[in-house]
């Protein structure tokens, strides 16, 4: 398909016929497609519109303002069963991007400490890693979420003969149960003070990268950004004079009271995609130290750089840069495989758009909602990654 | 005469000693492999805990404690629960597995019938394994058995309704023999048309490449589950009245075209491998673009992709378990359904059917990246760096 060949003109004109001319069949080929995709999405559109005709639905997003008629389980804002199915499409977007953030972090953490362990020279610990990903990685999803909720959270004990962990958290077979910290007036200068804790460890970085830069002396960053993040809240906390104080579950006669409860469809989603993904994401870690050629380490070694040294400042920002654009698609796989809440009836986005599509019937505009929204969550993960991505980048000089 | 033997030469050799203790055997490896350092020594011993902690509660809970015969949730109860088993007793039901098998195989498929399911299984094996030892000659007939004639004989004897055969409608199949078929139709629909949607994104047609962008890009950023719910509840919509579709046969779609989206990116990827200089090379031996493509750029590409290509193939097997979702009895659906048994009703019943599931799955989709990385050793030609 050699298109925009460009000779001298004597020789370009084709000795055989016009048919023959690659550029006069691309042109065919497409308006032909064109032809033939325009009239099946005419006949889609003609037969679609024919039958909600028929089932008497309106189409249009007006039912949006309707009231929900539902509960959902467990939801981060407001919500009654006589909110508006808008507000339980949002609930349904909040508790898919907390289920997915939540376990991007977990899966993250156990994927990077199976990967490494992978590489282990220990035997032991090397062979137990392997096992991990090998069992996770060749079992449906679905398959571990049932594991989580029908085989391991449902036989639980009940409520009145919750096992109690520590922290004065409670596990029963209605979830986790733990300390709610109720914030009093002036709590907001220990919140105020956290943040500009964080804000001021960026500075402190910034400040100890030029310093470096200029005369060479490292500056203890991680325990002075340790120490700002922790003390400073502590400081306030105790100077404003302790106004968060926390609601701790008591155990009752039949019931916990008092805490907050996590659901055991949460959990079993949020264990479930956590174990799952961090097998893909160790075999990514394993790949993307592997892929640094052992003359860095060596070449380090020769420099008399510590060997934890040696990792952290030479193999672990060349790996990033093969570990990064995987881990994307990880990171996405999870975010889309949260949709399996539906099976076990968390109230995730598809789950919530599935009982507004049984009762209001109105299938196209709930299908659309999925589709924008998951591919915008999509674009937006890889975009930051993308980003994090160049910041990475092997900078050629 | 005889030279006079000096004392201190040795007549005779002496045998080779034993290495040091340190220096080989169990020792050795010991020493290398668990304790070389401090902190191996500390992660060992963390290790050990571990497995000694899991291990030996598993093993009495799968394989000692378990109820491996029986006829009811007797069986794998309590007597407080009202079982026979002794109060605080906890062990595997395989009671359970055991007894409902044929359902976790057939579905709902009727009895009289289930010879038609099993001699399709027989022909998928008959044809499979020449198939995959690469020293079996007719490779060529061998195909065309396992995806024309196989998928044919199927077609007549699963369901049914001619040749003096009862119809067996669809909503009656399930357990492995559904999660087979959708995964068996799935690899052949997806691998051909992710071939296509793969070239067509790499085509210098600005139309057709925009469309199969899209299709792709559109089909790999939602979820299967909103595929399925799409192919269950929007393809109805979109037929002309009158015209429906088999619940099974809209699963079969919505998987199918889920996995060549994601074939698709697999088989990009290997066609961008291949250096310019072999599709120049097809192109001024006069090649047109069919005879380029099947005889040089996509055998090399292909090769190059197998661990992907099989992949795919495995998440394709592991997502055929969302079907049960939209209603459908596969591994998983039949598995779930059986919990609802009131005469094997016990707390342990879910976990233990779940556990055979999982094996199973765990099964298929680890003897296929064996056989991946085996093949890969075969097709190896050594143009490897």
């Amino acid at each position: 398909m050699a298109i925009g060949v460009t000779t001298t003109p004597e020789k370009s004109k084709p000795s055989g016929s016009i048919i023959y001319d690659p550029q006069v069949r691309g042109i065919f080929y497409q308006v032909l497609t064109l032809v033939v995709l325009a009239a099946f999405v005419y006949w889609i559109a003609d037969n679609t519109i024919e039958n909600l005709k028929r089932a008497n639905i309106a189409s249009g997003y007006g039912f949006l303002n309707g009231r929900a008629g539902f509960d959902v389980g467990q939801s981060l804002i407001a919500f009654t069963s006589d909110s508006t199915y808008q507000r339980a499409l949002v609930v349904g977007l909040l508790n898919t991007l907390l289920v997915a953030v939540c376990g991007i972090f977990t899966a993250t953490i156990i994927g990077f400490a199976v990967g490494i362990g992978r590489l282990s020279h220990n035997w032991l610990i090397a062979k137990l890693s392997l096992a991990y990903v090998e069992i996770f990685r060749n079992i449906p999803p679905l398959l571990v979420i049932f594991f989580w909720y029908s085989g391991v959270l449902a036989i639980l004990p009940q409520p009145r003969e919750s096992a109690a962990l520590p922290l004065n958290m409670f596990l029963n077979n209605r979830g986790l149960a733990f300390p709610k910290p109720i914030f009093e007036d002036g709590s907001m200068y220990t919140v105020l003070a956290f943040f500009i804790a964080i804000v001021a460890s960026f500075f402190v970085a910034r400040y100890a990268r030029k310093k470096q830069e200029a005369t060479g002396q490292r500056f203890p960053v991680l325990w002075t950004a340790l120490g700002l993040i922790i003390g400073l809240p502590l400081l306030t906390f105790l100077a404003t004079g302790s106004p968060i104080t926390f609601d701790v579950p008591v155990a009752g006669k039949f019931n916990l009271t008092g805490g907050s409860v996590i659901g055991p469809e949460f959990l079993s989603l949020f264990l479930a995609l956590s174990f799952y993904t961090a097998a893909f994401i160790a075999e990514i870690v394993r790949a993307g130290i592997r892929g640094v050629s052992k003359g860095q380490t060596e070449a380090a070694h020769a420099l008399g750089i510590r060997p934890g040294l040696t990792t952290r400042l030479v193999v672990v920002p060349q790996a990033l840069r093969i570990i990064i654009p995987p881990l994307t698609s990880q990171y996405l796989n999870l975010t889309k495989n949260s949709s399996l809440a539906v099976a076990i009836g968390y109230a995730d986005l598809v789950a919530v758009g599935g009982t507004i599509l049984n009762q209001t019937g109105q299938s196209i505009e709930i299908v659309t909602i999925w589709i924008v929204v998951y591919l915008s969550l999509s674009l937006a993960t890889s975009l930051f990654m993308n980003w994090f991505n160049a910041r990475m980048a092997l900078v050629e000089r | 005469m005889t030279t006079p033997q000096a004392n201190f030469v040795r007549a005779s050799m002496i045998e080779a000693s034993a290495p040091p203790i340190a220096e080989g055997g169990v020792v050795h490896w010991l020493r290398e492999n668990l304790f070389a350092t401090p902190k191996d020594t500390v992660l060992t011993i963390i290790g050990a805990l571990a497995l000694a902690w899991f291990l030996p509660p598993a093993i009495q809970w799968l394989f000692l404690d378990a109820a491996w015969t029986g006829g009811g949730r007797g069986v794998c109860a309590t007597v407080a629960q009202g079982g026979s088993q002794p109060e605080g007793w906890s062990g595997a039901c395989w009671a359970f597995v055991n007894a409902k098998l044929d359902q976790f195989v057939y579905g709902r498929y009727p009895l009289d019938e289930r010879w038609r399911p099993t001699l399709v299984g027989i022909l998928f094996i008959l044809f499979l394994v020449p198939m995959a030892i690469p020293k079996v000659p007719y490779k060529g007939i061998n195909a065309i058995l396992l995806f024309a004639v196989l998928p044919l004989i199927s077609l007549i004897l699963l369901p049914g309704g001619w040749f003096g055969l009862t119809f067996v409608e669809t909503p009656l199949w399930g357990g492995l023999m559904v999660t087979l078929i959708l995964s068996f139709v799935g690899i052949a629909v997806s691998l051909p048309l992710g071939i296509l949607l793969a070239l067509g994104r790499r085509s210098h047609m600005p139309v057709i490449k925009m469309l199969c962008t899209a299709f792709i890009e559109l089909v790999r950023g939602i979820p299967l589950i909103t595929v399925l719910f799409m192919a269950s509840v929007m393809l109805p919509l979109f037929l002309p009245q009158g015209v429906t579709f088999d619940k099974f046969l809209r699963a079969l779609i919505g998987v199918s075209f889920f996995a060549s989206a994601y074939m698709a990116e697999v088989v990009r990827g290997g066609l961008q491998a291949i250096p310019k200089g072999q599709y120049e090379g097809a192109d001024s031996l006069g090649l047109s673009f069919w005879q380029k493509m099947n005889l040089i750029v996509l055998p090399q590409a292909l090769k190059l992709v197998i661990p992907g290509i099989v992949n795919t193939f495995i998440g394709l097997f592991k997502d055929t378990s969302l079907v049960s979702i939209i209603g459908m009895f596969d591994l998983l659906g039949i598995v779930r359904f059986n919990f609802t048994d009131a005469n094997w009703a016990s707390s342990v019943t879910p976990i233990s059917g779940l556990i055979f599931a999982g094996f199973i799955f765990w099964l298929f989709c680890f003897s296929m990246s064996r056989y991946s990385g085996f093949m890969e050793r075969v097709l190896d030609t050594a143009h490897k760096r």
